[in-house]
């Protein structure tokens, strides 16, 4: 790791001037990507801000029926919390699904939304990679790609992004709040991760001065019914090859409202409203729910190596809205 | 450099270290206290696991400067059932991922008795804790690898002391 100096910032105004004056800034909460990829010398701040005791940790009740999660609240906060439980399951299913208890107890909501990918060229010093360094090529195309994405890909970058919370926070319409010296704005979450394009650089809609303050998530009532399935290659504690987050509600056999988003397959947290659009209105089956799949799926990108995900996510919508169709207990 | 107090084991540490200096290696190389491992450090293992005010984190992925102030507890502060019942459980062969495993159990069951829920259990928080049957344990350690493929004995260790 290279030396940084270290301000331990009393409160968040001390931490925007911090980051605002400075050129090579960087903040640090729960450390679990931050000091991993400072150790890989992938990220190299001259200096680091330590936000994690400002007052940011919290779930709460907002006067519409949606919720405020403060964005230091940990990864095992939220899914510990009796409201995100109630009000939308697929949010505490897909943390529980990611990482591994220790990590949750250390991450927050607002670095596993900036949580960078796991490429496996983009962690190695010695590969070709447009994300750690732009321009110089993409060695993942033609690579080793059986973990890369499938859809909203480029031909300058294949990553896949990780974070399974994210996929339930795409799915519940999150907003994203951010603050710097400049004032407060609130970024749709559709707008917050960006796909590759030409420049996989730039990862998010958030600016250099930002801080991630909290995310807000608008009442949902079909969220109540709402589940996530993640596909693996071992039972726990790794990223998924493909995962669901779907939220559905069935009237007289019919699907009146649908969301689905998925993970492991996208360059970005991916909302399937091609699928979405395809189901609304139709019979809950099988074939509908086929349908539905392949509507979204019909424009992947595969290589040799990550084709079979297109199928694991066909299989995997069809499964979990299945079970969300017939029991209305959480996949 | 910066100074910081670490408060370890009951004990005050008074340490000046550079900040990038992890947990990890503050414990090890500054403390003395290697009891806690260093396996791939890069939060992928468990070996490194401890305790911060009770709660278990990977203590490679966090800055010792960060702590300041806080409760650190280490496989050398730990005088718990748990270690009696892995040496009867044979819960070890090698034994390097064993004070990751202590620290981990001791926090995963403070954990299920707050009512934590798990990917297993799934369900309402806080309901009265359901029994931490085999599979219940498998997922909430998975945190914590054993190259050694300790986990029949790491399980019966962990449910004999979990009752």
């Amino acid at each position: 790791m290279t030396s940084f100096s270290y301000v331990a910032a009393p409160d968040t105004a001390t931490a925007l001037r911090a980051i605002a004056d400075g050129d090579r800034v960087k903040f640090l909460a729960g450390g679990t990507n931050l000091v991993d990829l400072m150790r890989e010398r992938i990220e190299r701040p001259d200096t680091v801000v330590d936000i994690s005791r400002l007052p940011l940790a919290g779930v709460a009740e907002l006067p519409d029926g949606g919720l405020r999660i403060g964005a230091l609240t940990t990864n095992s906060g939220v899914a510990a919390d009796p409201l995100v439980w109630t009000r939308c399951p697929v949010l505490a299913r897909a943390i529980l699904d990611g990482a591994s208890p220790q990590l949750r107890n250390m991450a927050t909501v607002g670095g596993n939304l900036l949580q960078r990918t796991r490429c496996l060229y983009f962690h190695d010093e010695a590969a070709r990679c447009n994300k750690r360094a732009p321009g110089s090529g993409c060695d993942a195309i033609g690579g080793f790609s059986r973990g890369n994405a499938v859809l909203g890909v480029s031909d300058h970058c294949t990553a896949t992004h990780p974070s399974d919370m994210a996929v339930a926070l795409v799915l519940l319409d999150a907003t994203v709040e951010v603050q710097s010296t400049r004032g407060t704005r609130r970024i749709p979450i559709a707008e917050f991760h960006r796909v590759p394009g030409d420049a996989p650089h730039v990862e998010t809609a958030l600016a250099a001065d930002e801080l991630i303050t909290a995310v807000e998530l608008p009442p949902a009532p079909v969220a109540a019914n709402s589940g996530y399935r993640k596909v693996r290659d071992r039972a726990a504690f790794a990223f998924a090859l493909v995962s669901v987050a779907a939220a559905l509600h069935v009237d007289d056999g019919v699907v009146t409202e649908v969301r689905l988003a998925l993970g492991g397959v996208g360059t970005k947290p991916w909302r399937a409203t091609e699928a979405e659009r395809a189901l609304l209105g139709r019979p809950a089956t099988d074939e509908s729910f086929r349908a539905a799949a392949d509507a979204e799926l019909r424009s992947a990108t595969t290589t040799a190596q990550n084709a079979f995900k297109v199928e694991l996510a066909r299989r995997t919508i069809v499964t979990t809205l299945r079970q969300l169709a017939t029991d209305r207990s959480p996949a | 450099m910066v100074e910081i107090v670490l408060r370890v084991n009951g004990c005050d540490e008074r340490l000046d270290l550079p900040p990038q200096v992890s947990l990890l290696d503050a414990l090890r190389e500054d403390l003395g206290l290697t009891g806690t491992k260093k396996g791939c450090d890069q939060g992928a293992c468990g070996a490194c696991t401890v305790l911060s005010d009770g709660v278990r984190i990977n203590s490679c992925l966090t800055l010792a400067v960060q702590h300041a102030g806080r409760e650190i507890t280490t496989v050398e502060g730990v005088d718990h059932p748990l270690q009696e019942a892995f040496v009867r459980a044979d819960g070890l062969q090698c034994g390097y991922c064993t004070p990751g495993q202590i620290c981990s159990a001791i926090g995963m069951l403070a954990e299920h008795r707050a009512g934590v829920p798990s990917a297993v259990t799934g369900g309402l928080p806080g309901a009265p804790g359901a029994e931490l049957s085999d599979e219940e344990i498998r997922e909430r350690m998975s945190g914590n690898l054993c190259r050694c493929g300790a986990y029949n004995g790491i399980v019966a260790a962990i449910r004999e002391v979990a009752g």
